[in-house]
C-alpha cells in the first residue's frame, strides 16, 4: 500500500473525508489550524461543505445543524476554543445526535501556550458541558492511529448517536509520519431519525429539552452503561509480570513504550498499559495483572495529575498510584525508567 | 536509528531539506519522524526541524542528543552544536558560516552550499546541496539512488528541474573530497 508522509493536522482532516464527513465549520487556532487550512482545500473538492465559522460557537451549533440533517459533521479546535465547544457539545449529545470534535491539547489553562500538553483530560472525558452525558474520547498517538480513530469515531458517533471525541495534542496533530489511508467511504444521510426537509415523510423532531418520556433516567444511564461495557480500547504492553506498570496515553505513551523496552533490558519489569478510550476508561486492561505487582505510575504533559484518577477508580486503589508530571516539554525514556526505580527502591 | 537535526534562517528550505530527507527514506522502505521547530520563524528567525530515520518502528520522535547537524547558518552552529552527539557530524554551509569552531572529536563538513548553487543557477538549491553532503557523509543511501529519490519526490510535486540533481551530487562531492 502507498504510504503518504503527513502531519498529524492534515492526516486526521484527510481521514475525516474519507469517513465521509460532509460538513465542517470551525474556527482556526494553534496547533490545530493545519486540521481548517486542508479541510478548506479539499472538503470542497470531495463534494462537502467546508465553512470558516465567526466562532467556535457558531461552529459547533453549524455542526448541530448538519448533523440533525443526518450528515457526518465535525469541528475542531484546541485549548480556550474547545471550551467554547462545551455547550454546543452539551446540546448534541442531549438531542443523540451523532457528531465528531477533535481536541489538539495545548499546555495550561486560560490562553495557556502553544505546546504539546494533555491537560485537557478532565474536560474530555468528564462530558466536558453541562449535565448527565459524555462523549467516547479517543487519544491516538501516532499518525496512523488518528487515521484509523478518526474512521472510527465517525461510526461510533452514528451508532450510539452520541459525540465523539479525538484527543490528539500538538506533537501528534504537528509532527509527520507515514500514514496509509482507507479507501474514501460513501455514506448515507437518510437515517431514520434524520430531519429531512419537506418531503412528506413522518414528522420528525430533533430536541434538546427533556420531555422526560418514560424511564428516560434509566434510558440515559443504559445508553452509557452499554458504551462502557463495550467500548473500552487499549493496547497493553508487558504489564501481566511488571512490578510497575506504567499508564500513559497519547504522545507520553509512546516514550513510556520505549522506556518499557530500555527498562526489560536491564532486567527492570516495567509495563505499560496505554488507554486508546480515555472514555470510557479500559478499566479491564487493570484486571487480572500479576502478583508481582507494586504500584502504577501515570506519565502525564500537565501540570496537575488528571489521568492518574481513573487509574485511581480503575483499580480501587489497591496498589499504589504515582504520578509523573511533565509539564509541557516530552519527557525522556530513560527519566521516566528512573522514577520508575525509585519507585521500586522505595 | 539517525537523529537529524536540520536548522538555518527561515526562507533558506531547512523544513523542506528535511522533508526532502523524510520522504525519499520513507520511499526507500524506512521509517521516519519529523518534528518542525515551532514559532514565528517563517522568515528571518532561525527555523529548524528533526528528523528520525530508522528501519524499526520509532517511538520518541524527540531527542536530546543528535547524529548530524545540517547547520546552514552561524546560529544554527553556535546554538545547536550541542545537542550533537560526542561522535556527531556538523555538516556546515560554508558560504554563510564563518566561525567554524566544534567540539573536540566532532567531524565538521564544510560545504559552500549557497556558493555552489548560485554559480549554477539555482541559489534556492543550497538546501538540497546540503542534503548531497550529509547522504554522503553519513551513507544512509547510495547517494546515486537518492539522487534519484530527490527527482522523484520533485517530479511528483510538478516543479523538478535537473538542477536540484546537480546541487544535490555537487553536496556529495564536497564530501568526497574532504
Amino acid at each position: 500500500m502507498t504510504r503518504a508522509f503527513m502531519k498529524g493536522n492534515h492526516a486526521l482532516a484527510e481521514a475525516a473525508i474519507r469517513a465521509n464527513m460532509t460538513f465542517f465549520g470551525g474556527y482556526p487556532i494553534t496547533p490545530q489550524s493545519e486540521i481548517l487550512e486542508y479541510l478548506s482545500d479539499n472538503l470542497p473538492k470531495a463534494g462537502g461543505t467546508f465553512l470558516q465559522a465567526e466562532s467556535e460557537l457558531a461552529g459547533v451549533n453549524m455542526v448541530y445543524g448538519a448533523a440533525a440533517a443526518g450528515h457526518r459533521a465535525m469541528t475542531s479546535s484546541s485549548g480556550p476554543g474547545f471550551s467554547l465547544l462545551q455547550e454546543g457539545i452539551s446540546y448534541i449529545a442531549s438531542a443523540e445526535l451523532p457528531a465528531v470534535f477533535v481536541d489538539v491539547q495545548r499546555y495550561g489553562s486560560g490562553l495557556g501556550d502553544i505546546f504539546q500538553a494533555q491537560s485537557d483530560y478532565y474536560v474530555a472525558t468528564r462530558g466536558g458541558g453541562h449535565g448527565d452525558y459524555r462523549v467516547i474520547a479517543y487519544a491516538p498517538a501516532s499518525v496512523q492511529e488518528t487515521v484509523d480513530l478518526v474512521g472510527l469515531a465517525f461510526d461510533k458517533a452514528e451508532q450510539y448517536r452520541n459525540p465523539c471525541l479525538i484527543l490528539s495534542d500538538a506533537s501528534i496533530a504537528q509532527m509527520m509520519e507515514p500514514v496509509v489511508f482507507p479507501e474514501k467511504r460513501k455514506c448515507d444521510p437518510d437515517h431514520e431519525w434524520a430531519v429531512r426537509g419537506k418531503r412528506g415523510g413522518d414528522f420528525k423532531k430533533i430536541t434538546s429539552t427533556m420531555y422526560y418520556t418514560e424511564n428516560f433516567d434509566q434510558y440515559i444511564h443504559d445508553k452509557y452503561a452499554t458504551i462502557q461495557a463495550n467500548e473500552q480500547r487499549w493496547e497493553s504492553i508487558q504489564a501481566e509480570d511488571a512490578e510497575i506498570v506504567l499508564v500513559a496515553y497519547g504522545i507520553s505513551s509512546r516514550i513510556c513504550k520505549e522506556a518499557v523496552s530500555t527498562a526489560r533490558a536491564e532486567g527492570i519489569r516495567l509495563g505499560l498499559i496505554r488507554p486508546i478510550t480515555v472514555w470510557p476508561f479500559p478499566e479491564e486492561a487493570f484486571d487480572g495483572l500479576g502478583k508481582g505487582l507494586r504500584a502504577y505510575l501515570t506519565v502525564e504533559l500537565s501540570a496537575l495529575p488528571r489521568l492518574r484518577d481513573d487509574v485511581m477508580l480503575a483499580t480501587g486503589m489497591k496498589t499504589p498510584v504515582h504520578h509523573f508530571l511533565a509539564g509541557n516539554t516530552v519527557p525522556s525514556s530513560q527519566t521516566i525508567v528512573k522514577q520508575a526505580v525509585a519507585l521500586l527502591e522505595k | 536509528m539517525l537523529s537529524v537535526i536540520c536548522a538555518g534562517f527561515g526562507g533558506q528550505g531547512v523544513l523542506t531539506a528535511g522533508l526532502v530527507l523524510a520522504n525519499v527514506s520513507m520511499a526507500g522502505g524506512q521509517q521516519v519522524t519529523w518534528v518542525p521547530s515551532y514559532g514565528s520563524e517563517m522568515r528571518g528567525g532561525t527555523a529548524s526541524c528533526r528528523l528520525r530515520i530508522s528501519d524499526s518502528e520509532i517511538l520518541n520522535p524527540f531527542f536530546d542528543q543528535a547524529d548530524v547537524l545540517i547547520a546552514m547558518n552561524q546560529e544554527s552552529v553556535d546554538t545547536m552544536q550541542d545537542m550533537v552527539a560526542k561522535d556527531g557530524t556538523i555538516i556546515v554551509n560554508s558560504t554563510m558560516v564563518d566561525i567554524r569552531t566544534v567540539r573536540d572529536g566532532m567531524r565538521m563538513i564544510d560545504v559552500p552550499a549557497t556558493a555552489l548553487s548560485s554559480e549554477m543557477g539555482n541559489p534556492r538549491g543550497a538546501n538540497i546541496a546540503m542534503l548531497g553532503a550529509t547522504i554522503a557523509a553519513t551513507a544512509l543511501f547510495p547517494v546515486e539512488s537518492f539522487a534519484d529519490g530527490i527527482d522523484s519526490y520533485f517530479d511528483a510535486k510538478g516543479r523538478n528541474t535537473p538542477l536540484n540533481r546537480a546541487c544535490f551530487l555537487d553536496g556529495a562531492s564536497a564530501v568526497k573530497g574532504e
